[in-house]
C-alpha cells in the first residue's frame, strides 16, 4: 500500500511497541450516520447522557451540555435515556 | 571458594545481584534455584518481592508485569515449563524488557524425561533472547551476574536466557568462586530504566504513573508498523554482541575469569586439525579427551565451545577454524526432519560464504539425558578423521549414542 | 457515597479517551468510563488489560486511548501481568523510586478471564495481590466473532454454538464466574450493570480501596453480538437487573458475608417487581429463534428456570427467605 510506504520507519519510531500518537488525534465522529442534537430548553442538566456516552462526547463545561462531534459516532445512547427527551438523532446530510 | 552444585551457584548470584522482583514455579531440575531462593528470602538475605506463581506462563507473565513497571526481575525453568511460556517469550523481548531466566536445560516431552539435552532452549532461540551456555557451576555464576548487566544496557533492552545441564551440572557439587556481596553489588548496581521520547518528553520506559507522560505498553500492530517493529528488535540483538563482550571482559577484570571472548571459547585450536563444536557441559569431557590425545602424542584435535548461541557468533567461528580440516557438530537437540541439529545448521550457515571450509559432520548425541562418554567422543573423532582422509562429505547426520 | 458528585466529575474528560474505536454504543466503553471516574487518585494508578474488544479498541498502533500508564501482554494472564506489576511497585517503593503503589485495575472480557484466564485470576487471588479485576461480560468471545464462551447464556446464539434445525444455540449454561471468585474466600466481590451507574462506581471505588484482590463483575451488553440496536444497551443492561437474569450483589471478605444491591434487593423484597424472563429475551436477536418461527415455550420455560433456580441461590446466600 502506498500510504503504508510514507508512514516513519523503523529508525524513526519509539522502541517497545510504545504508541506515540493520542486517540483524540483519531476523529470517530466520521463514523456517524445520525447525530444527536440537543434542545437546549429541554434540558435539564441532568447529565444522564453524559454518565452513559461509550465515547465520552458529552462535554459538561459547568453551564450547559454540548455534543463533542468529533468523536460521537452516533450510537443514539444518549437521546434514548435522556429523561426529558431532549435528544433527537438527526440523520448526517 | 563454596561447595555448590550448579542450581546453587544461580541461586547465589540471583541473591547478590540486587533483584526486585522474583515469580517462579518449579521444574525437575530447576527446583533447588526456587527453593535456595525462597530460603534467602525468608532470612532476609535478598530483599525481593519472591512469588510462588500457579503455573510457568504466569510466571513469566508476573515477570513481564515487574520488568515494565521498572523492576530487575528474574525467574528459572526447564523443558516444559519453557515450552509453556513460549507465547509470552516473544512477549517479553517484544516490550524490550531485561529479563534474565535461568534455564535448566532438560528434555521437552513426550514421553516425560527429566534429564538433560537442549531441546527445550534450542527451541525458543527464535524468541529473541539472548542465549548463553554454561559449561559449569562456576560459569552459570557469573553468567547469571553478567547477564543482568548484559539485558539491561540501554543499547540492548533484551531479556536473557542463562542454560546449565540439569542433573550434570544443575545436581553436582563443584568448587565456585563466589565474589565478594559489595563486588557482585558494584558490578549489577540497580536497574535503571531506559528513556524514551514520546508526545514530546523523555520518560523512563516504565509503567510508572510519575512518568511525565504515561506510556501504554503492548498494543496492537496492523501490517503497517509490525515489521518495523521486529527490525528494531534485530537491530538490539545486533548491538549486544559488543555489549556481550565488554561486560564479558569487564567481569574477567573484577572475577579473574574469563570463558574465551565471551561468545566462543576455545581449546588446544593452536595446532588443531580437527575441531569438535559443542555446547554446555559436554564441552568439559571433549576437554579431557584431547588432554588425553595430547597424552598420546596426539594434539590435532581442538574444541570450539560456543557460549553465546544468540547473538550466534558468525563472525568469531571462521576465524577461529582457520586451519581445521574437519570439524565434528555436536548437537544435544535433534531437529527433526532438518539435515542435522540447530548448531550444525548456524555453524554450516555461518562457515558457507566464509574463506574456511573443512569438512563439517553432524552428530546428534545425549537426548533425554543419555551419557556422552570419552569412548564415543572418541569414536567421532575416528570418524572424523576418516571424513577427512577420505576427501568426501560425510552427507550423513549420526546419532551417538542410541540403541538400533 | 458523597464523592459521586456529577457536576464536578463531568466537567473532566475520561481517562480512556475519545477517539477509541469501540462499537458505537458498546457497554465496555460505558463501563470504562465509569471505572476510571471512580479511581481515587488519576495520577497513581496503573491499568492492565487482557487481549479483547476493549483492549485492541484502545490501542492500534499508533495511538493510544489511555491517559494513564497501561499495559497489555497476552489473552489470559491479565492477572498474572497485574500480580507482577504490585510486586514490582512495593519493590520500587521500598527503594524510593516511587512515591506510592499506585491502584492497580485489570479489564478482562468474559474470554479472558472466565475461561482461558481463569487460572491466571484464581492464582492472583489466592495469592492475596491488590488489585481491581473488572469482568465486562459481553457474553461470548466478541472480539474474534461473536464465539460462544463459557459465560454464553443457555439457548444463545453465537457463531459457534449455532442455531440450527437440530441444535437451538448454546445447550449449557453459563458459569458462575462470580461465586466461583467469591468462593476463593478472600476477596471483595460485587456484580454490577452499566444502568445502574450509581451502583457500579461505588462498588468500583470500594473495590480499588479494598486492600487485598477486588473483582467486579459487571455486565456488558454488546449490540453487535446480542442483535439489539446500538442506543438500547442501557435499557437491555437494566432488563438484565429487573428480570434477575444479572442481580446484583456483593460479597465483603471481611464478613464472609453476601448482601443484595439495592437494585436487585427491591425485588427480592417485593417479587411483584421481577419481570418475566421474556421481556430480557425478546430485545435480543441472538435469542430471536425463541420466537420466531414459532415461540419456543419450552426453552423460555428452561431458561426462567434457570434464572429463578439461581436468583433463589443467591437469596439464600444472603439469608433472605
Amino acid at each position: 500500500m502506498s500510504e503504508d510506504l510514507a508512514k516513519p520507519g523503523w529508525k524513526q519510531i519509539p522502541i517497545a511497541g510504545v504508541p506515540f500518537k493520542k486517540a483524540t488525534e483519531y476523529h470517530t465522529g466520521d463514523w456517524r450516520t445520525f447525530k444527536p442534537v440537543i434542545d437546549q430548553s429541554k434540558c435539564t442538566k441532568c447529565l444522564t447522557c453524559w454518565i452513559f456516552c461509550p465515547d465520552d462526547s458529552i462535554v459538561w463545561d459547568g453551564n450547559t451540555v454540548q455534543v463533542d462531534y468529533r468523536y460521537c459516532k452516533g450510537c443514539g445512547i444518549c437521546a434514548e435515556m435522556c429523561p426529558v427527551k431532549a435528544i433527537t438523532m438527526v440523520k448526517e446530510e | 571458594m563454596l561447595a555448590l552444585n550448579g542450581d546453587e551457584a544461580v541461586a547465589y548470584a540471583v541473591k547478590q545481584s540486587n533483584v526486585d522482583v522474583i515469580a517462579a514455579f518449579p521444574i525437575t531440575p530447576q527446583t533447588i534455584i526456587v527453593e535456595k531462593l525462597s530460603e534467602y528470602v525468608a532470612n532476609g538475605e535478598l530483599k525481593a518481592y519472591y512469588a510462588c506463581a500457579e503455573s510457568e506462563h504466569s510466571a513469566i507473565s508476573m515477570i513481564v508485569g515487574a520488568s515494565a513497571a521498572g523492576a530487575r526481575t528474574f525467574t528459572a525453568t526447564s523443558a516444559n515449563g519453557l515450552a509453556l511460556m513460549h507465547e509470552i517469550l516473544y512477549i517479553v523481548s517484544s516490550l524490550r524488557l531485561p529479563v534474565v531466566m535461568a534455564i535448566v536445560n532438560r528434555a521437552l516431552s513426550g514421553p516425560i524425561n527429566i534429564h538433560t539435552d537442549h531441546g527445550d532452549s534450542m527451541a525458543e532461540r527464535d524468541a529473541c533472547w539472548i542465549q548463553i551456555y554454561c559449561e559449569d557451576a562456576q560459569e552459570a555464576y557469573d553468567t547469571v551476574i553478567q547477564a543482568f548487566r548484559i539485558g539491561e544496557n540501554h543499547k540492548v533492552l533484551l531479556p536473557v536466557m542463562v542454560m546449565l545441564d540439569g542433573f550434570l551440572i544443575s545436581h553436582t557439587t563443584q568448587n565456585v568462586d563466589v565474589l565478594e556481596d559489595e563486588k557482585v553489588s558494584n558490578f549489577v548496581k540497580h536497574r535503571i530504566p531506559a528513556e524514551i521520547e514520546v508526545f514530546g518528553k523523555k520518560v523512563p520506559l516504565t509503567l510508572n504513573p510519575e512518568n511525565e507522560v504515561p506510556l501504554t505498553f503492548g498494543p496492537l500492530d496492523l501490517w503497517d508498523y509490525y515489521f518495523e517493529h521486529k527490525r528494531q528488535q534485530e537491530d538490539a540483538m545486533e548491538k549486544s554482541r559488543e555489549v556481550i563482550r565488554k561486560v564479558h571482559d569487564e567481569y574477567a577484570k573484577i572475577s579473574g575469569r574469563s570463558y574465551g571472548n565471551g561468545f566462543i571459547e576455545t581449546y588446544n585450536m593452536d595446532s588443531a586439525e580437527y575441531a569438535f563444536i559443542c555446547l554446555s557441559s559436554t564441552a568439559g569431557t571433549v576437554k579431557s579427551l584431547i588432554d588425553k590425545l595430547i597424552s598420546k602424542g596426539d594434539d590435532k584435535l581442538g574444541l570450539v565451545r560456543i557460549r553465546t548461541f544468540r547473538p550466534f557468533p558468525y563472525e568469531e567461528l571462521p576465524k577461529a577454524l582457520e586451519g581445521v580440516k574437519g570439524v565434528a557438530v555436536l548437537d544435544r537437540s535433534g531437529a527433526f526432519g532438518a539435515m542435522g541439529g540447530p548448531v550444525y545448521n548456524e555453524v554450516r550457515s555461518a562457515l558457507y560464504d566464509s574463506d574456511v571450509h573443512p569438512f563439517i559432520n553432524g552428530y546428534i548425541y545425549g537426548l533425554g539425558g543419555r551419557d556422552m562418554t570419552m569412548e564415543m567422543l572418541k569414536s567421532i573423532y575416528d570418524d572424523l578423521v576418516e571424513t577427512v582422509k577420505s576427501g568426501k562429505p560425510k552427507r550423513k547426520i549420526e546419532f551417538v549414542g542410541v540403541r538400533e | 457515597m458523597s464523592w459521586i458528585n456529577l457536576r464536578e466529575l463531568a466537567k473532566k474528560r475520561s481517562l480512556f479517551t475519545s477517539g477509541h474505536r469501540l462499537c458505537a454504543g458498546c457497554a465496555a466503553g460505558i463501563i470504562g468510563r465509569l471505572v476510571m471516574h471512580s479511581v481515587p487518585d488519576p495520577k497513581h494508578v496503573v491499568v492492565v488489560h487482557a487481549t479483547g474488544c476493549w483492549e485492541v479498541a484502545g490501542t492500534i498502533f499508533p495511538y493510544t486511548a489511555w491517559a494513564v500508564p497501561w499495559i497489555h501482554n497476552a489473552f489470559e494472564n491479565a492477572a498474572a501481568t497485574a500480580s507482577g506489576v504490585e510486586l514490582a511497585f512495593k519493590a520500587l517503593k521500598d527503594k524510593g523510586v516511587v512515591k506510592k503503589v499506585p491502584d492497580i485495575i485489570v479489564f478482562g472480557g468474559d474470554g479472558g478471564t472466565v475461561d482461558i484466564g481463569l487460572q491466571s485470576l484464581s492464582g492472583a487471588i489466592e495469592r492475596g495481590h491488590n488489585f481491581l479485576y473488572v469482568l465486562y461480560d459481553n457474553n461470548a468471545y466478541m472480539n474474534t466473532g461473536i464465539q460462544r464462551s463459557g459465560a454464553t447464556p443457555r439457548y444463545a446464539w453465537t457463531t459457534t454454538s449455532q442455531v440450527g434445525k437440530v441444535i437451538p444455540g448454546k445447550l449449557e449454561a453459563r458459569k458462575p464466574i462470580a461465586n466461583i471468585i467469591a468462593a476463593h474466600g478472600n476477596a471483595y466481590v460485587a456484580t454490577a450493570s452499566p444502568a445502574y451507574w450509581r451502583d457500579l462506581m461505588e462498588k468500583a471505588r470500594k473495590g480499588i480501596e479494598y486492600k487485598g484482590p477486588a473483582f467486579i463483575h459487571a455486565i456488558s451488553p454488546c449490540c453487535r453480538g446480542w442483535r439489539f440496536p446500538p442506543n438500547m444497551t442501557i435499557r437491555v443492561a437494566k432488563l438484565a437487573v429487573e428480570t434477575c437474569a444479572f442481580p446484583l450483589w456483593e460479597y465483603d471478605p471481611e464478613t464472609r458475608e453476601y448482601k443484595l444491591s439495592p437494585p436487585s434487593l427491591a425485588i427480592a423484597k417485593n417479587p411483584k417487581l421481577k419481570k418475566p424472563i421474556e421481556e430480557y429475551l425478546k430485545l435480543q436477536g441472538r435469542f430471536a429463534h425463541l420466537f420466531k418461527p414459532e415461540k419456543r415455550e419450552d426453552l423460555i420455560a428452561r431458561i426462567q428456570e434457570d434464572v429463578d433456580k439461581e436468583w433463589n441461590q443467591l437469596l439464600e446466600l444472603c439469608g433472605i427467605t
